[in-house]
């Protein structure tokens, strides 16, 4: 039963892959898809009605001394949520792509990835032990890497997807060391082997680069960086706006619903370690409420569609940790849970109104879509409001859940924490609504619609308002970007945008002429239509089973919560403001959002100019990439160029073989090298060498112990 | 037969094949394709014997099999062969590698081919030579000896600089061959054998294991090869040709690890124990020094012969970890990298046999023309990056992991090593096989052939097999682990009477 459900789409992808090229685009299509609706459909039968924890042994995969590391599936109610999310979400964007990827040349490829990138998330959810939940978390990353490099063609592709994979890597490096002292702790990487046994190290020290750390904390936190990278948590969530250079299936799929909240996972499936690591739980609030609230910032100035709603995922991914790092795990992985519903639905959806615009996804260059693509709008309008929590839809709870926990617990940085994530759900309202605002409200300002062509610069015409609101971003953009310093943040805003994939634009889109939107078609807006209804109802249906009375019996023993952690049932008691805050910050949100892009479209324009210098810090996402660039990346280059040229080149050769090479071959040169005098050098040295070994052994008689 | 064993037919085998290409006669086409076949008919049947030594060898124990010992030059210097746990993979990848290194040499080859698979054929017996030698100074003959054919694969049938390159070679390895002759000669006056298996049972004095030891890292060092003697590597693997490449990245870079794990770390453990920090310390230099010098190289093969010298880093850090962990992951990342370095450098043969250019910004955009390379390409690069469910991990894990045991300061420094890999292997991907193909002769490049196929597919298999599934050569470390550890603990027991203080958890 779970070997069908991990192995399925393994299966679809080497069948994709290895035999695209013979079978065709559609069949691969097809057979991906329905191993992954198989998959799916037997995961959602073990969720709910399937036995308790379990663990299914599938064979060793290497032993070394007392390390053994086994291929095996952990199941309990924490791994079925994921399953569930994975195999569900995935199966609909299978689907999906059937639709958007229709033009690509390469669907067998991109099929074969997806279901890859699947398999090796179902492999992550299920370990057992950490090294194959690094197997399927480098797995992950390899998946996002292809994906994101999809279209090879576009430099921009390619260095997002390198970016990715590395600055994964920079929390994969957290993520080894981590599992090194794991195994030098408790002599095994099983969670079989480290759970049952966590308290007999509850308070060892271990030294590490010249402090005497607390055990376990130092674990957590090593462990922890690597659930940053995965999760682009603050310090490293660089990669995850450039991800969105990939197709915007892969966006919905890893960069929203699944991948990213792998670090969330870890630390729930953790949670036994991490309870006893008080001061890494700090951490680890503190960096989601920095990410929630800093993520939010950027977003709301975002041009990009899908950067906007990739900086929302970022945020959201914040509210998650704040959860777990209060202690409140089943929160947010509730949270996680209603995220993938209606984040994969704001992606779909984005897809959909980028499909229709062909391939435009610059929201400046959008507008009153509405009449157009109305089954988009209103598939976009749910899940918008699930994002920003309105009642009842699945949002409100989990959210909810996560600011009162934030609120009620008494853990250091909680403070912090709160207020983070009520001002970022302030920000998340408005910029969720300024997304929808104009994208489908207003006026049109896309092609077609002539007259605001993007390409026209008018700087003074503040008299007309749609255009001077357009061109307002460009302007200001352009200011930024004639400042020194070539910003690729402002890059991508200007010229990443017009056509997304190369191929298409080359081969199916010569008509990059007037057009007018279209719905898209039933295969896309089918998968809509079913994450709208999760986005709706995944919190009211699930809300008492993950967070409510039921969640113990739920639960079982996934998650562990210390003697002390009561977070749980102490979230009831919040006060009655802490509970209406996120309202009220919905409905600020929505009226400011209302009030700067449908009642008074120029006062975005006024206010960028108004504060130049916070408008371009926020644009520039906080400079992080280039601040990067300045101390990460161009250091090593100009180091790695200076190991070479001198270390290797000067000092090691120049005193060594070089030197003594040129005076050798000044005295040989003209001579022809087989007949030459250097082999025979080298047979007569070792004959010498020989001949002298068989004189001692001569001289010093016959040896002691002859065989 | 002739009372020779199955190691004997081995080292034999080659050589014959030798003997009948030498005497290949006729017009110079059917003698080239003579040749080829020979040549490519001998190390198939090598391989295949190989095989049979493989089915005869019991993988669960620790001691010497399929011994032979035959009279040599005296009654004590003989003729002694066997394997063990440490040899028999390592064996088993010479013989497998090398009906590869003829198949890359096919075409590309056009001069002197008779002696260039002669070459060949030589170098291969004096490989199994190093691995099945159970005497010290025969050890000792075949080390050296392989280094002639080698440095005449390099010098005759090299790029421009390859008398530049051979000469560098040549020079680097005499200087550690010299001081590791006076190393054996100092071991046969101490216990009065050049014996393996006795040596192996002897107790040196601690201040002569430190000269001993100092002898044989010189040459070993050089072989790795370590920081900072690896400068010859670069350049020979510049400069040799594509199937010299191979066996240079492939075996020869393992002899180097095969005599720390031979002679250094059995017969002279306390040594190796005091110097096991400066071995530390040169390691991490070379991962992180080299990988960063790896990527800004502009010559293809010269960024990958960058990136084994970093890989030899780990093997080196790994074995001097003195636990099992550390150890049976350098011995497996030993034989994955001769995999995975020797398919790169088939990978890298492959363009160039079609450009004659490896520079990096020659190429770009060869996916669109490629898609076969680019997906053989892909799986290569991602074992050098080590990533899990390739056979590049798993021995990289295990090198870190034992090196965190022995000291986690050290796998601290160590680990950056697999966030700078990414760096220069995604960088040499992106910017050979991504991109947009827009030189006006890279336009008609042609995938893949046949020929090359049936090479990289074997190559690619086994990559994801062993990443997925290592204990079939994981577990054949291990006996010889343990009885190596069992010795290194009572050595070091006896000799410290500190053993509490010693870094040396089971």
């Amino acid at each position: 039963m779970y070997h069908a459900i991990v192995f399925f789409p393994l299966i679809g992808a080497l069948i994709a892959g290895l035999f695209g090229r013979f079978i065709g685009a559609r069949a691969s299509e097809y057979v991906t898809t329905a191993c992954l609706a198989f998959s799916a459909l037997l995961a959602w039968g073990v969720f709910i009605d399937g036995e308790h924890a379990t663990r299914v042994q599938v064979a060793t995969w290497f032993t070394a001394g007392s390390l053994t590391v086994d291929w095996a599936f952990r199941i309990d109610t924490l791994t079925k949520v994921m399953l569930v999310v994975v195999t569900s979400v995935s199966t609909l964007v299978h689907l999906y792509s059937v639709g958007y990827m229709h033009e690509d040349p390469h669907r067998p490829r991109f099929f074969a990835y997806l279901s890859l990138f699947t398999f090796a998330m179902l492999m992550l959810v299920t370990a057992d032990n950490l090294v194959q939940m690094f197997f399927g978390w480098e797995g992950v990353g390899l998946a996002s890497y292809l994906l994101i490099g999809f279209w090879y063609e576009k430099p921009s592709a390619n260095a997002a997807a390198m970016k990715a994979f590395i600055v994964n890597r920079v929390g994969d490096f957290g993520f080894s060391l981590g599992i090194f002292l794991v195994f030098v702790l408790f002599g095994s990487v099983a969670f079989d082997g480290i759970f049952p046994r966590v308290e007999e190290f509850k308070d060892a020290s271990f030294h590490f680069l010249g402090y005497d750390w607390h055990a376990l904390t130092l674990a957590c936190l090593l462990l922890f960086m690597g659930a940053m990278g995965k999760s682009a948590q603050f310090l490293l969530h660089t990669w995850l706006p450039d991800a969105m250079e990939g197709p915007t299936p892969v966006s919905a799929l890893i960069h929203a619903a699944t991948m990213v909240t792998a670090g969330v996972f870890m630390v729930a499936r953790l949670s036994p370690l991490f309870e006893l690591a008080p001061n890494a739980l700090i951490v680890v609030t503190v960096i989601g409420g920095i990410t929630a609230f800093f993520a939010a910032t950027v977003g709301l100035v975002q041009n990009d569609i899908k950067r906007v709603i990739a900086y929302s995922t970022c945020s959201q991914l914040g509210y998650m940790f704040v959860a777990l790092g209060v202690g409140a795990y089943a929160a947010g992985v509730f949270h996680l849970f209603t995220h993938a519903f209606f984040k994969a639905l704001l992606f779909l959806g984005a897809g959909s109104v980028i499909h229709a615009m062909h391939h435009e996804q610059d929201m400046r260059n959008m507008g009153a879509l509405r009449p157009y693509i109305p089954f988009t709008t209103a598939m976009m309008a749910i899940g918008t409001l699930a994002l920003i929590g309105f009642p009842f839809t699945a949002g409100y709870y989990s959210k909810d859940a996560i600011i009162e926990a934030a609120y009620m617990s008494t853990r250091p940085g909680h403070t912090l924490a709160f207020f983070a994530t009520v001002i970022a759900a302030f920000f998340t309202s408005f910029y969720s609504w300024r997304l929808f605002f104009m994208t489908f409200e207003g006026k049109a300002r896309w092609a077609g619609h002539g007259a605001h062509a993007h390409d026209a610069h008018g700087h003074d015409d503040h008299h007309a308002p749609a255009a001077a609101h357009a061109v307002a971003h460009a302007a200001t953009a352009h200011e930024a970007d004639g400042a020194p310093g070539h910003h690729e943040g402002v890059a991508h805003d200007d010229h990443g945008h017009d056509v997304e994939p190369a191929s298409h634009s080359t081969i199916e889109h010569h008509d990059h002429g007037p057009h007018t939107p279209h719905e898209s078609p039933l295969v896309m807006t089918i998968p809509l239509a079913v994450l709208a209804v999760g986005a709706l109802l995944a919190g009211l249906v699930f809300k008492n089973k993950f967070i409510g009375d039921g969640m113990d019996a739920f639960w079982g023993h996934a998650l562990a919560h210390g003697p002390d952690n009561h977070i749980m049932h102490e979230i009831h008691n919040a006060p009655r403001w802490v509970s209406l805050s996120p309202f009220v910050m919905l409905v600020l949100g929505f009226l400011v959002a209302f009030w700067m892009y449908i009642r008074r479209p120029d006062m975005p324009h006024r206010l960028a100019e108004q504060q130049p210098v916070l408008y371009r810090f926020l644009l520039n996402k906080w400079y992080f990439d280039e601040i990067y660039d300045r101390i990460f990346v161009r250091p090593a280059k100009d180091f790695g160029l200076f190991l070479w040229k001198q270390v290797d080149g000067r000092a090691i050769d120049g005193a060594g073989p070089d030197g003594i090479a040129a005076r050798v071959v000044d005295v040989t040169r003209g001579v022809v090298r087989f007949q030459t005098g250097y082999v025979y050098h080298y047979a007569f040295v070792m004959l010498i060498g020989v001949a002298g070994l068989i004189s001692w052994y001569l001289m010093t008689g016959l040896p002691k112990g002859a065989h | 037969m002739f009372g020779l064993g199955i190691l004997s037919g081995l080292l034999i085998v080659p050589l014959c094949g030798a003997a009948f290409i030498l005497t290949l006669n006729g017009d110079e086409e059917s003698v080239k394709r003579n040749a080829r076949w020979a040549a490519l008919a001998t190390t198939i049947v090598t391989f295949l014997l190989s095989l049979v030594a493989w089915n005869r060898y019991d993988p669960s124990s620790p001691s010497f099999q399929l011994v032979e010992s035959h009279a040599w030059l005296t009654e004590s210097i003989r003729f002694k062969l066997g394997v063990d746990g440490f040899s028999m993979p390592l064996m088993l990848l010479t013989t497998f590698l090398m009906p590869f290194c003829i198949g890359a040499s096919w075409h590309s080859i056009d001069t002197r081919v008779k002696e260039y698979f002669v070459a060949f054929l030589v170098l291969e017996t004096t490989m199994i030579g190093v691995f099945c030698a159970l005497d010290l100074v025969l050890f000792y003959l075949f080390f050296e000896a392989g280094l002639i054919p080698m440095f005449l694969i390099i010098g005759i049938w090299g790029g421009k600089r390859r008398i530049y390159a051979s000469f560098k070679f040549f020079l680097y390895t005499l200087l550690g061959s010299v001081l590791m002759l006076l190393a054996i000669m100092a071991m046969y006056w101490q216990a009065g054998t050049t014996d393996i298996p006795t040596l192996l049972q002897t107790r040196f004095p601690a201040h002569l294991q430190t000269w001993l030891w100092l002898a044989f890292f010189a040459s070993f060092a050089v072989k790795m090869p370590m920081w900072p003697v690896h400068t010859w590597l670069p350049d020979a693997h510049v400069e040799a040709p594509t199937a010299g490449s191979v066996i240079l990245a492939g075996i020869l870079l393992k002899m180097g690890g095969y005599g720390f794990i031979r002679i250094s770390l059995p017969m002279l453990p306390d040594a190796s124990h005091n110097f096991a920090p400066l071995v530390f310390a040169l390691s991490i230099v070379a991962i992180i020094f080299t990988s960063l010098t790896a990527m800004m190289q502009t010559d293809i093969k010269k960024l990958i012969a960058y990136s084994s010298v970093a890989h030899m880093g780990f093997v080196t850090l790994g074995l001097f970890t003195l636990n099992e962990q550390g150890i049976q992951g350098a011995l497996f990342l030993m034989i994955s990298h001769g995999i995975v370095s020797g398919a790169l450098f088939l990978c890298v043969g492959v363009v160039y046999d079609r450009m004659h250019t490896r520079e990096i910004a020659a190429y770009g955009g060869l996916v669109k023309r490629m898609p076969l390379y680019a997906a053989a390409m892909m799986v290569f690069t991602m074992a050098n990056v080590g990533l899990p469910g390739t056979s590049g991990f798993v021995g990289e894990f295990l090198a870190m992991m034992g090196a965190f045991k022995a000291n986690p300061t050290v796998a601290f420094f160590s680990v950056f090593g697999i966030i700078l890999s990414a760096g220069y292997a995604l960088w040499l991907y992106a910017r050979v096989i991504y991109g947009k193909l827009e030189k006006p002769n890279l336009q008609g490049i042609l995938d893949l052939d046949t020929r090359e196929k049936i090479i990289l597919a074997p190559l690619v298999a086994l990559t994801i097999y062993y990443g997925v599934h290592p204990a079939p050569i994981l577990d054949v470390f291990a006996p010889s682990t343990e009885q190596l550890m069992a010795g290194i603990r009572t050595a070091l027991s006896n000799t410290q009477t500190a053993a509490a203080a010693l870094p040396l958890a089971r």
